[in-house]
């Protein structure tokens, strides 16, 4: 049940080769067109990219739901098949070495131009190098910039490792001629919100299965479905996972093997395009003028990039004793079947774990450290006294030793640490006369003075790239952090009382960070360890005693995680106190930031972070995952119903009391009934007592 | 015969003086000659090497068995009947175990043995049994693969075991049923196990064979009024017989049908690019329901292994053919020899048929690739299984164990079930610390129209394991739970003993379980037949 052990050993920085150090010294011309000649998977085909999609168009299984298609809606077999080969050619790769080489000298140069370095684990290359010739491999990298999308095949190009065909969104496929050749480098492409669009998911899973089936070539996806806005983990999303581990559940492969990728960058080349982005303002639709134009970003310093290949893992290996494979016996196995809810929480579970090592072999920059300090003092120490330099970097420091003592992989250059990741990071902030101040985008000696609102978005666009920075380092601290605000808020030091807080925030905060389901215990467990192993807290075995010299660590971890309460509360109120019933994403987002910009005006609101629509959807999917919020099926507007009347449903008994009482323990409500049971007493007390969800006059 | 071996004592594989490995003895076609390949395949396969050698032990040490648990009253009063029975020690070890590896290696609790001659005989010792609570072990040929011999650890009472294998006569007709067992199996133990036989295509399985079982059991002697080719009167009571595995009573009598002797045999073989091709042939065949007696199609492995078992040439014209033969498959059919596979084939029938059905099977073959390889190669994969039990003991001499199973399937998991089942066994030798790469290999042995059998042989060098029994039993576990999580049978003709009785429940479900255990309490309430197979 341990799973730890199956994350990657943390790698020093001695482990890590600079791959550009190379390409600075040699042509890019010669490194492009050198002999490619690397060992593929054993079993795998000799057939072209036409051979597969014959064999997905001839499949026993495609043929079997045009047929299906074809009697539900009236038309032709011939004509749904014909429907089924043109999804195909929008979706399916056409990799070939002559573009491969052109990627590679594209993107040598410039990647050279944007970064200083690109570090590579070889201990991990020479692993993956194993794994390709014994099994399917499935590349899994987190995904936090476009310029990571043709990272891997770069990597795997330089060093002699078959390349791998990638899923990628549609927008990037209309692109024009950057898409025909993102094709040929290996992009499969997939279109958004397939929703309930049978042929397509058809064509989809089994242009993918056969992918994995015959090894053809290594398949990268993104586990998280998409970019990062946050840079923080993205609750993984199934429909990819599903159909990429089928073939081993269905037997049709003797294993697949999983290879978790982190990619950690100093400096995000899109950052200030993510704060705006997550403000509202609308992204920019991926085009290839925009690239053009996006080329100013080039003339500036990202500073390094790693890229962490994690330790192979075996699917069979990790799914031994926990599914039963013999459920597909009885129906022919090219034949659609739903698995069971045992092989989709197996699903779910080996997704988490994907995302989670990714998380552990993500390294951690002193930029990151500094972000979660910057973000723990007041804001108008930011914006206008400034905050002491001296102090910050003490406290940096002290930092450093608190994630060594949690197990973080750090990215610590030897000289001149502090400074020079100021200096990087000089659009977000600047270093003046013994003290850091935040910097804000626009012109200060504008014409129109802002309004308090605009002065708001203003100073949240600023610090919600502090943030994002900050989430780079925050899977180190959640598990600790949320028991030193479970000690914060209950006072307790009832180790089982504390287990069961620590529970429901874990509950309540699972769309926020990573949990791996069904390890509330072991990561309890981690989480008190590790609080003991720093000094923070004495475990006996009914109690956990904090220390004194553990309080700044305990309030250093409590803070971190104070904004997420406060935003998570603050969404809650407005839910229960706006009259209406049913609303749409479209209203509600802009809604929660008009209320949280009043509060913050009104010195009431402490956090920016509410005002990033990433929060909001985050919250709203946790209400939902709660049962607290449905949305409406038939809707084409993302409806959502908040759960009243689904409540009355169920029963008059809940609904009287959902009505009876105070907003701030119908919210408690609406979490899972069995929850609620356990909790009730112990939250109606200390909730109100402690005032976690204090009641605006 | 052999007490520690397979077969006849005098049929044997050894090394002679010169390091070349002779079958000793004048019963097969392999017998006297020298085979020069075996050695080099035996070292590059496993690892073995001539120096490394363990002799088994050759003398039975009567004082190492067990002293076997006597019931005086029922001893006595059956010697009166006059029926023969010894406790001689050999004998006993002898009858109280198959041909499962661990039961070479283990002792017996057994008590006495009876050699039963006719119905009245068995009828008299079942009753005595009945009377004075004696567990009765039916023996058979002895030819048992799961451990349906072994004494149940947990019996405490005398355990007399019946040996039934001297009714068969020689009949001189021709059933048609050939196991690969067929020189030491007996027709009682072929019913209790639903035995299968080679020329299955032809003459059916036993199930298809068999008109008319008499069986003694605690409750007296079963049999149908009549032998009326098929009838509708509820479930085939026979069904509760073929595949008792001994549980319920003895088989004393059998009808089976009976065929005359085929006018004209022949042998043949295909050889196919890969083993996709090989299987996609198989399963074309079964689908235009041509499957001549036998079609057998082995592996790369496998083939190499029937390489490596080539007599010596005594011509230099042949040696010369063969050299042609490789160069033309390998080179200008450009087929790769780490790739290609054989399927071996028997045809029988009048001879204008048997060479209109052979062109028909080869036609097909054509279609996947296959090139004919000659009658010789067909007839050497036939001999292959008669010779390979004796085989495994010369393995024994030289830290090989190894071991074959079976399983059915259908079709469209053939592949798919061989290659995880290889890979599997590859694993698990791996992980649990076999120092050499183990053979892992697999033939299709039967096509029927809804899938095939499969054939799994492993095999390993145990050399520095300081437990190989117990690692060579977790693998064949491993194995056969990766053959059920494929959708493969938890047997298709060997039987579940006691080896494989763990996966019955999930196998035939719950319910299926509970009928075939009323059936038990009902036919044999005190567990008299307390082999304990099956359930």
């Amino acid at each position: 049940q341990n799973n730890l052990a199956l994350y990657p050993r943390h790698l020093d920085e001695e482990e890590f080769t600079d791959i550009l150090e190379e390409r600075r010294r040699t042509t890019d011309l010669g490194y492009a067109l050198r002999t490619f000649n690397p060992q593929p998977y054993k079993g795998a085909p000799s057939g072209s990219t036409s051979d597969l999609k014959k064999a997905v168009l001839e499949s026993q299984y495609l043929r079997y739901i045009a047929k299906e298609i074809a009697l539900e809606t009236g038309s032709s077999v011939e004509k749904v098949r014909q429907e089924a080969r043109g999804i195909l050619e929008e979706m399916s790769h056409n990799l070939q070495l002559g573009f491969i080489r052109l990627m590679g000298y594209t993107v040598s140069k410039v990647f050279k131009r944007l970064f200083r370095s690109i570090y590579v684990n070889m201990e991990g290359l020479n692993m993956l190098q194993q794994a390709i010739q014994e099994s399917p491999v499935i590349l899994m990298p987190n995904h936090r910039s476009y310029v990571d999308f043709l990272i891997v095949s770069f990597i795997l190009f330089t060093y002699d490792i078959p390349i791998p065909v990638i899923a990628a969104g549609i927008p990037l496929a209309s692109m024009k001629v950057v898409g025909e050749i993102l094709r040929r480098s290996g992009a499969f492409f997939i279109r958004r919100a397939i929703g309930s669009d049978k042929l397509y998911w058809a064509v989809l899973s089994e242009y993918v299965r056969t992918i994995v089936r015959t090894g053809c070539a290594p398949l990268e996806f993104y586990v998280e479905g998409f970019r990062s806005r946050t840079l923080k983990s993205v609750v993984p999303k199934l429909g990819m996972m599903d159909m990429v581990l089928e073939p081993y559940f269905k037997g049709e492969v003797f294993d697949i093997t999983l290879v978790p990728i982190s990619i950690s960058y100093d400096r995000v080349v899109e950052e200030s395009l993510l704060a705006l982005e997550l403000l509202g303002v609308p992204k920019p639709k991926e085009s290839t003028t925009g690239l053009f134009k996006a080329s100013r970003v080039l003339q500036e310093d990202y500073g390094c990039m790693h890229v962490n290949f994690g330790r192979p893992l075996s699917v069979r290996q990790l799914c031994e004793g926990k599914i039963n494979r013999s459920e597909y016996n009885l129906i022919p196995r090219d034949l659609p079947q739903r698995p069971s809810t045992e092989i989709q929480d197996c699903v779910n579970w080996l997704a988490h774990l994907i995302v989670r090592t990714q998380e552990e072999g993500s390294l951690i920059s002193p930029w990151s450290l500094m972000a979660c300090l910057l973000l723990q003092a007041p804001i108008t120490t930011l914006t206008e006294e400034g905050l002491q330099w001296h102090g910050l970097t003490e406290k940096t420091l002290w930092l450093r030793k608190l994630v060594l003592d949690f197990r973080g992989c750090l990215n610590w250059p030897d000289s001149d640490v502090m400074s020079s990741t100021v200096a990087l990071h000089h659009s977000i902030v600047h270093h003046k006369a013994g003290r850091v101040y935040l910097v804000q985008d626009g012109d200060p000696a504008s014409q129109d003075p802002l309004s308090p609102e605009e002065g708001v978005m203003r100073t949240a666009a600023a610090v919600l790239m502090l943030v994002s920075y900050r989430n780079q380092a925050l899977h180190v601290f959640v598990r600790p952090g949320i028991l030193a605000t479970a000690i914060h808020i209950t006072k307790s030091t009832q180790k089982d009382e504390l287990f069961s807080f620590f529970c429901f925030l874990r509950d309540v905060f699972s769309n926020e960070f990573i949990f791996i389901p069904g390890r509330a215990s072991q990561d309890f467990d981690e989480a008190c360890s590790l609080l003991q192993k720093c000094g923070a807290v004495h475990m006996s075995q009914q109690e956990v005693t904090v220390l004194e010299t553990g309080l700044e660590v305990l309030s250093f971890l409590q803070k971190l995680l104070q904004p997420f309460l406060d935003s998570y509360q603050l969404i809650f109120r407005y839910l229960c106190e706006n009259g209406a019933h049913v609303f749409t994403e479209k209203q509600f987002l802009p809604a929660v930031q008009n209320l949280a910009t009043k509060l913050i005006l009104s010195g009431d609101l402490h956090t920016f972070e509410v005002l990033s629509s990433d929060t909001q959807k985050n919250v709203l999917a946790a209400l939902r995952r709660l049962e607290a919020v449905t949305k409406l099926r038939a809707s084409q507007q993302n409806e959502y119903k908040v759960n009243k009347a689904a409540v009355r449903r169920t029963g008059d008994i809940l609904c009287k009391i959902i009505c009876d009482i105070p907003v701030k323990i119908k919210l408690l409500f609406c979490v899972r009934l069995e929850n609620f049971v356990l909790f009730f007493t112990l939250l109606y007390l200390k909730m109100i007592r402690l005032q976690l969800f204090t009641t605006p006059a | 015969m052999k007490w520690n071996g397979w077969g006849y004592s005098d049929s044997k594989f050894l090394y002679n003086k010169k390091g070349q490995a002779e079958f000793t003895g004048k019963r097969y076609r392999l017998s006297g000659m020298i085979i020069p390949g075996l050695r080099e395949w035996m070292e590059s396969t496993f690892g073995a090497n001539l120096q490394h050698k363990t002799p088994a032990a050759p003398i039975l040490n009567s004082s190492a068995v067990q002293p076997p648990t006597l019931n005086e009253a029922f001893l006595k009063e059956l010697k009166s009947t006059g029926i023969p029975f010894s406790h001689d020690a050999e004998d006993r070890v002898f009858r109280s175990h198959g041909k499962a590896e661990k039961s070479l290696l283990m002792s017996t609790k057994q008590s006495s043995m009876f050699f039963a001659d006719c119905h009245n005989d068995v009828v008299k010792i079942v009753e005595l049994a009945c009377k004075h609570n004696v567990c009765l072990m039916p023996y058979g040929g002895g030819t048992s693969v799961s451990s349906a011999l072994e004494c149940p650890p947990e019996e405490t009472r005398s355990i007399v075991s019946l040996d039934t294998s001297q009714m068969l006569n020689e009949s001189g007709y021709c059933t048609g049923h050939e196991p690969d067992s067929m020189e030491f199996s007996s027709l009682g133990g072929w019913v209790a196990t639903r035995a299968s036989g080679m020329k299955k295509n032809i003459y059916g399985n036993i199930e298809d064979l068999v008109v008319h079982i008499k069986m003694v059991t605690p409750q007296g002697v079963i049999e149908k009024s009549c032998q009326g080719p098929r009838m509708s009167t509820g479930p085939d009571v026979h069904h509760f017989i073929m595949g008792s595995e001994g549980t319920l009573g003895v088989v004393t009598e059998v009808t089976m049908k009976i065929r005359p002797m085929p006018e004209y045999q022949k042998y043949g073989s295909v050889v196919f690019p890969n083993f996709e091709m090989g299987v996609a042939c198989l399963r074309e065949v079964a689908r235009q329901r041509c499957a001549p007696a036998s079609i057998r199609l082995m592996d790369n492995e496998q083939f190499k292994f029937g390489h490596a078992l080539k007599p010596q040439v005594s011509s230099i014209f042949t040696s010369f053919l063969d050299g042609l033969k490789k160069f033309y498959i390998t080179k200008f059919k450009g087929f790769d020899p780490n790739r290609l596979c054989v399927a071996t084939l028997l045809f029988e029938g009048d001879r204008e048929k048997v060479l209109q059905h052979e062109k028909q099977v080869y036609d097909i073959a054509a279609k996947f690739g296959g090139l004919a390889a000659g009658e010789d190669n067909g007839q050497r994969g036939y001999m292959l299984t008669f010779v390979i039990a004796y085989l495994r003991d010369l393995g024994m001499d030289y830290y090989v164990i190894g071991e074959s199973f079976e399983t059915s399937v259908p079709w469209d998991r053939v592949l798919d079930i061989c290659r995880n089942v290889k890979a599997r066994i590859v694993r698990e030798c791996k992980d649990k610390g076999v120092q050499f790469p183990p053979l892992s290999t697999c033939r299709v042995t039967q096509t029927y129209d809804a899938g095939a059998c499969v054939y799994f042989y492993f095999a390993f060098n145990y050399r520095g394991l300081s437990d190989p029994v117990h690692v060579y039993e977790q693998v064949e576990h491993a194995a056969r739970e990766e053959i059920l999580a494929n959708g493969g049978s938890l047997s298709h003709h060997h039987g579940v003993g006691k080896l494989r009785k763990e996966w019955m429940r999930e196998t035939i479900s719950s319910v299926g379980m509970g009928m075939l255990k009323s059936v038990k309490d009902y036919v044999d309430p005190n567990n008299i037949f307390g082999n304990r197979n099956l359930l």
